[in-house]
Formats: C-alpha cells, sequence, structure tokens
C-alpha cells in the first residue's frame, strides 16, 4: 500500500472486510499471546518440590524440630539466591513418626499424592532402610541425611543418596588415629545393644589396631536397662580410654553412675555427641564429663577461629555462641548433624543444575548429575567443611570434630582430615538399571 | 443375633469384595498404594478378631505373629534366596509353628494373665530379634531387594513392585482370609468358639474340649497374622523389629475394636478408618495421635461395639 514515492497513503486505502476480520484476528492474537508467553512461564518457573520426610513425632522429634529449621534456613536463602534453575523451592512436610512403616507410605505419598521432585531429610537408620524400597519403586531420588553406613554399603538402592553427612563407619574409622595418639592405647567401649552400637563395636578395634592401640574390652548394654553400675566392674584395669556412645534418656543416668564409680581418678573419655545431641552440656548429672573428649560432626559451640561461611550459617539457621536457638537458651540444637540438611540441599541444587532438571521426567537424570559429583568445597554452601563425594556408592567423606568439654563449653581441640576417614568401597550402585 | 442365609452372606462379601476390586480402577495412585497396604495391614487384624472377637481371648502378643511371617519370609529370600511363593509359604509355617507352641503355653492361662503372658512371649520375640542382628538385621531391618521380589508363573513373571500386581495381591490374599474367616466363623467349630467365648464351663459341660477348640483358635489366628506379615515382606520390600514392638501387638486390638469385634468385616473397616484419620490429620497437625485417641474415645462412648459392631445391632442383625 505503498504509493510509487514510498509513502502511505491513507486516503486510498480502502478496508475491506476480509481485512478487518485479519485484523482482528491479528489482534485477538496479540491479546491471547501473552497469555500463553505467561503459561509457558509458569511451567517453567513452578516450584522445585521437596519432600521433606521429617521426624515431628516418635524418638527422632528433637532432631526433626532442628532439622526442619535447617532445612527452612537454607531453602530461604536458596529462594533469596534465585531458586535452583531459577526456580523457587518449596518444601512439603510430612511426619513419618519416626516409624518405618509409615515412612514408606509417607516416601509413596511424596511420590504419588504431592508429585514432589525429590524426598529429603531422613534421619533416623530404620526409618531411612525402610523407606528406601518405596524410593526405588518410585524411581524417586532419595537424600536422607541419617550418618548411618546403610546407604554406602551399597545395600539399599540406586535411587537413595547421602551427599550431605559423613556415614558413622568413616566417622569412626577418623576418630582412631587421635584417640590412640592423645588418649590411650588401651579402649575398653560401651555401647547399647542394637545397631548403632554394633556399628562402633564392629568397625573400632581394626581402626585402633591399624593405629597401634586396641580394643581389650567390649561392654554391650540392652536397651531396656535404666541402670549401669553392675556393668562397671567388667572395665578391665588397665583400661586408659573409655569409648562409650550411649543414646537415649539413659545417657544422663550412665555417666552420673560412671561417674559414682570412677570418683575423680577415671580413665580417659571419649565419646560420641549422638548421646547428648539437644541436651545441655551443664545439665546436672553431667558434670563428670568435664576433661573428656567427643566427636561431633559440627561444633555446637562457636569456635574462636570458625569461618566466615559457618558463622553466616549459624547466624541463618538461628543458633547463638553455645549452639541453642536465639533467645532460647535451652532449647539446644542438634548441631552435630544438622547441618546435613544445609549442605544436601545444596548438593540437590548443584545436581539439579549440573542435570538441567526441568520435572519428574528427568530424575535419572539428576540421580546420574547426582553420581558424577566428586567433591564440595568449603563455603557458604558447605560450611562444615570440604567433602567428597563417591558417587558409586553415594556417600559423601569430610572432617570430623573432636572437642574437649572445658568450663561446660565444647571446644574443638583437632579437626581430621578426609583421608582419614576413607575405605574401601563395598560396591557400585551404578551398576544397577535406573 | 439372627442367622442371615448363607447367599446372603456370601453375597455381602463377594460385593466387597469386587467393590475393592473396583476401587483398584478408580483409585487415585497415592490411595491406591494405600489401600493395598490396608488390605494386608487388614489380614493382621481379621487374625487377631478370630482369637478376640470370637473366642474372646485377647492377646497383647500378636506381633509376634505377624513378625513370624515377616522374617519367615524375608530372610528366606534375604539368606536363603528362596522364591517368592516359598518364601510366602516358610512365613507361614513360621507363624503357625509358634502359634501352636505360644498357644500350648499360654493357653494355660485365661483373662489378664494370658495378656500378660502373650505379652511377655511377644517381648521375648522381639529382644530375640535385635539379639540375632547379625542375621536379623536388629533394630534398623533389612530390604529385601527389588529384583527377588518376582513372582515367576511359568513362562510369566509378576513384579511385587507393579503397583497393579501388588494391589491384586493384596486383594487376592485379603479375599481368600476374608471368605475363610467367613467360611469358619460360620461353622459348628465358629459356634463351639462363640460358645467358649460366652461360657467356657458350660461349653465344657457340653462335651466339648475347649482347649483343643482355643488352641486350633490360636494356630489359626496366627496362622492368618503370619501371612499378613509374610505378604508384608514380598510386597513392601521391608522386615524391620517394629513390626514386632508391642505397638504392632496394640494397633489390631485398636482396628478390631473401632471395626467391630466379632465382625468378619470389622478388621476392614477399622483399619481402614484409623490409617485415614492418621493420614488426614498428619497433613495439619503434629498432635494427630491427640486426634485419633479422641475419635476412639468418641467411638467407644457411642458405638461400643465398634462400627460394623453397632450397625449390627442396631440395624442389620444378619451380619456376619
Amino acid at each position: 500500500m505503498a504509493d510509487k514515492n514510498g509513502f502511505f497513503d491513507l486516503s486510498k486505502t480502502t478496508l475491506t472486510r476480509r481485512t478487518a476480520l485479519k485484523g482482528l484476528a491479528a489482534g485477538a492474537g496479540l491479546a491471547v499471546a501473552p497469555g500463553f508467553v505467561r503459561y509457558s512461564q509458569a511451567q517453567s518457573s513452578a516450584p522445585i518440590k521437596i519432600g521433606f520426610q521429617s521426624h515431628r513425632t516418635g524418638i527422632g522429634a528433637a532432631y526433626g524440630r532442628w532439622y526442619e529449621k535447617t532445612t527452612a534456613a537454607a531453602v530461604k536463602a536458596i529462594n533469596a539466591a534465585g531458586g535452583i534453575n531459577g526456580r523457587q523451592v518449596e518444601v512439603i512436610i510430612e511426619d513419618d513418626g519416626t516409624d518405618p512403616g509409615r515412612g514408606a507410605e509417607v516416601v509413596g505419598k511424596f511420590a504419588t499424592q504431592h508429585k514432589t521432585d525429590i524426598v529429603f531429610g531422613t534421619l533416623f537408620s530404620h526409618v531411612v532402610i525402610g523407606s528406601a524400597p518405596a524410593a526405588g519403586e518410585n524411581k524417586m531420588p532419595y537424600f536422607v541425611v541419617s550418618e548411618g553406613h546403610h546407604v554406602a554399603s551399597t545395600k539399599l538402592n540406586r535411587y537413595v543418596f547421602q551427599p550431605g553427612i559423613t556415614d558413622v563407619k568413616s566417622q569412626i574409622q577418623s576418630m582412631a588415629p587421635w584417640i590412640a595418639a592423645n588418649a590411650g592405647k588401651k579402649v575398653t567401649q560401651i555401647f547399647p545393644d542394637f545397631a548403632f552400637g554394633y556399628d562402633h563395636r564392629d568397625y573400632l578395634p581394626p581402626a585402633l589396631k591399624a593405629q597401634g592401640a586396641e580394643v581389650i574390652a567390649q561392654i554391650a548394654i540392652p536397651p531396656t536397662e535404666s541402670s549401669f553400675t553392675k556393668y562397671f566392674p567388667q572395665i578391665p584395669a588397665e583400661t586408659e580410654v573409655i569409648y562409650h556412645v550411649m543414646v537415649g534418656p539413659a545417657v544422663l543416668t550412665f555417666v552420673k553412675e560412671l561417674g559414682e564409680f570412677y570418683g575423680s581418678n577415671r580413665p580417659q573419655l571419649f565419646g560420641f555427641i549422638d548421646s547428648l545431641e539437644a541436651t545441655d552440656i551443664n545439665s546436672p548429672g553431667l558434670e563428670f564429663l568435664d576433661g573428656s573428649h567427643f566427636w561431633e560432626g559440627s561444633p555446637r559451640y562457636a569456635q574462636a577461629n570458625d569461618s566466615e561461611a559457618q558463622k553466616a550459617y549459624r547466624a541463618a539457621v538461628g543458633i547463638d555462641d553455645n549452639g541453642a536457638a536465639v533467645g532460647d537458651p535451652k532449647d539446644v540444637s542438634t548441631a552435630a548433624h544438622m547441618f546435613g540438611c544445609w549442605e544436601t540441599l545444596y548438593v540437590v541444587k548443584k545436581a539439579m543444575e549440573d542435570a538441567g532438571y526441568k520435572g519428574p521426567e528427568d530424575r535419572a537424570k539428576l540421580v546420574e548429575a547426582t553420581e558424577a559429583l566428586t567433591e564440595f568445597a568449603e563455603g557458604p554452601e558447605h560450611p562444615q567443611g570440604p567433602k567428597t563425594f563417591n558417587g558409586k556408592i553415594h556417600q559423601c567423606f569430610g572432617i570430623q570434630n573432636i572437642s574437649k568439654v572445658e568450663g561446660g563449653k565444647l571446644k574443638v581441640v583437632h579437626k581430621t582430615k578426609i583421608e582419614d576417614g576413607l575405605y574401601e568401597a563395598e560396591g557400585d550402585y551404578t551398576t544397577q538399571a535406573l | 443375633m439372627s442367622e442371615a442365609s448363607p447367599a446372603k452372606a456370601y453375597a455381602l462379601h463377594l460385593g466387597v469384595i469386587a467393590l475393592l476390586f473396583v476401587l483398584s480402577l478408580l483409585l487415585p495412585e497415592y490411595y491406591h498404594g494405600l489401600l493395598a497396604r490396608i488390605m494386608v495391614l487388614a489380614v493382621f487384624a481379621m487374625g487377631y478378631n478370630m482369637l478376640f472377637g470370637y473366642v474372646g481371648l485377647l492377646s497383647l502378643g500378636h506381633a509376634m505373629f505377624f513378625a513370624a511371617g515377616l522374617y519367615g519370609a524375608g530372610l528366606a529370600i534375604i539368606q536363603f534366596d528362596w522364591s517368592v511363593p516359598l518364601a510366602f509359604l516358610g512365613g507361614i509355617a513360621c507363624g503357625a509353628v509358634l502359634a501352636m507352641v505360644i498357644g500350648l503355653l499360654a493357653l494355660r492361662t485365661t483373662g489378664v494373665a494370658f495378656m500378660i503372658v502373650t505379652m511377655m512371649f511377644a517381648q521375648v520375640f522381639y529382644l530375640l530379634i535385635l539379639y540375632f542382628a547379625t542375621w536379623t538385621g536388629g533394630d534398623q531391618g533389612m530390604v529385601v531387594p527389588q529384583p527377588a521380589r518376582v513372582l515367576s508363573l511359568g513362562a510369566t513373571s509378576l513384579e511385587l513392585t507393579n503397583p497393579t500386581v501388588r494391589y491384586m495381591t493384596a486383594l487376592g490374599l485379603f479375599s481368600i482370609v476374608l471368605l475363610v474367616t467367613l467360611a469358619i466363623v460360620r461353622s459348628r467349630y465358629g459356634r463351639v468358639l462363640v460358645a467358649i467365648r460366652e461360657n467356657e464351663e458350660r461349653t465344657k459341660m457340653l462335651g466339648y474340649d475347649t482347649f483343643s477348640n482355643k488352641l486350633a483358635a490360636v494356630v489359626i489366628s496366627g496362622t492368618i497374622c503370619a501371612a499378613s506379615g509374610a505378604a508384608y515382606a514380598l510386597l513392601f520390600g521391608y522386615v524391620g523389629s517394629s513390626f514386632a514392638s508391642v505397638q504392632y501387638s496394640i494397633l489390631p486390638l485398636l482396628w478390631v475394636l473401632l471395626g467391630g469385634a466379632a465382625t468378619t468385616l470389622g478388621p476392614l473397616i477399622g483399619t481402614l478408618f484409623m490409617y485415614y484419620v492418621i493420614d488426614v490429620t498428619s497433613g495439619y497437625t503434629s498432635a494427630y495421635l491427640l486426634i485419633v485417641g479422641i475419635a476412639l474415645i468418641l467411638l467407644v462412648l457411642f458405638f461400643p461395639k465398634g462400627i460394623l459392631g453397632s450397625i449390627r445391632q442396631r440395624w442389620l442383625e444378619w451380619l456376619p
């Protein structure tokens, strides 16, 4: 419709009905187009849904509460920084009652009702083992924060990962060199007579032997026991170190009775803080622990040489310098373990971004991308410390802390190396079909 | 209780089975999976009801029969590489033998003593599982590997991890046990059990050997519970000591009380009700067990004979 001079001459323009209809159609198309754009954006920017299998009730409730707090803090930080692949993260929580039967149902619920992208956050070993078949059957990536050796044992399935916390076998192995060099060569173990205790019973003796020390007695205490005095005469007189891993409410009685048995002249004491997570180290009866040493995954008390990342992590989660909730000194956290939730979520973020994850149809890609990860540098995403990851056994390896009880606080006196906790792989998940 | 014609009773039960079959086609994925689990656990409740409802023997140790089936089937596969059908039968056999032994000992007592003795035996069984952790996996339990959970029927193989296969297998087991239970309670033997419940001395006086009849009931009950446990291990792939704990002795009691003791369909109703109350309320509050407790109290106050028991008492007297 341009005239010969190349200019529009509106006076010569005729608007036919066909032209008008075309124009209307084009206009309508333009009017609708932004809607389509919005729709397609909604598809790609819908939140990533993470199913959090939480121990809200049952024996794991104290841990569950702090795992939830840490998870909320990590998700807030991830979302504030733009989310995962540009999508916000939404956490859906279901209580598993710390029960393996219910745990499996919850995983099924996440997969088939909530249709989450992954399931995350389980701590107690029996719940992980009970839920793993449901994760495998639903082809649901299942990121646990359990510290059990069950994942690395390769007896679960290809969909189960533990990339944010080291396993107990690695932890025990890492402790042995320090114990042998600093606490003593003759060790007596006192442990609960069930699986958590058996890990220590089985893994410590060879680890100590490799360091020129030995376990001279192993005292298993039935889980139903409420008084321990009758077991103490079984501790050989030449014992230089008592290695204790009692758990549950009985630990206060255990420590008190051990104190009464030995008085001021006791062997060295070394324990795993698992016994005293969410418990104030200054509780009445625990005075006997003064001067003893503990394993800690991440330190409960703020340390003088804390990294900026560690400080930022503690502030984000809301724990004070004593490892208790800010504003409530009696609400002691499970600091030695809960960092695993924070770090696991950042591993999920990295793996999803590597896989170009778009939705549940990419779960297999996510599994492969996670298996391809090899190391995590210390920093805001991994404030506990650097880690390596073995994709064949779906397990990370990291540093451990040995802390001394001094003046009612736990002071880190030694940090192990990653290599201290490495062991021969017991299998290879990557050979399993996806 | 007025007597229903056999056709009426069987029609009702076959109708329930047909309804469960139709539901498998209609239910959303999640509820489909949940109902499969509920049917397996309803079998556990039916086994419990056999003894509690019809003989009046309140056991607090039935978790050991469920766990005998669970571990019998699970260990047969994990430790000995048995096939699925053999492992299932092995689990049932474990439960039957255990029930025979426990019955011989525990039936020397009655009432509160029977409750305590069964609870103590179950506790012993539970602690044995923890003690022999090398084989049983202790408190952590064990996974039945997915590749082993395949049912081979000639050239065809059915993966028990497939939701449809799992649902249909659970429905098959549930249907068989439901119809067998119905046949038992309608038989002469079933009437003898009810007679023992109502007045054991009088039944003895009529010439019945009440000990043998009760022992048979314990064995039947234990065997059904073991079948449920064996199916649970094979269908859901986990074998763990928590299923042998006292909690799992109390749960079937609650399911049966809720649904209606001495009603053949009560265990299904009770299990279904309890599961859905927990599933729905746990989505709203962590105090869901409080809500479950209140629901139980209300039911006991207004439906003391359980849901179906009360319906039978008020409206449908012919319900078996």
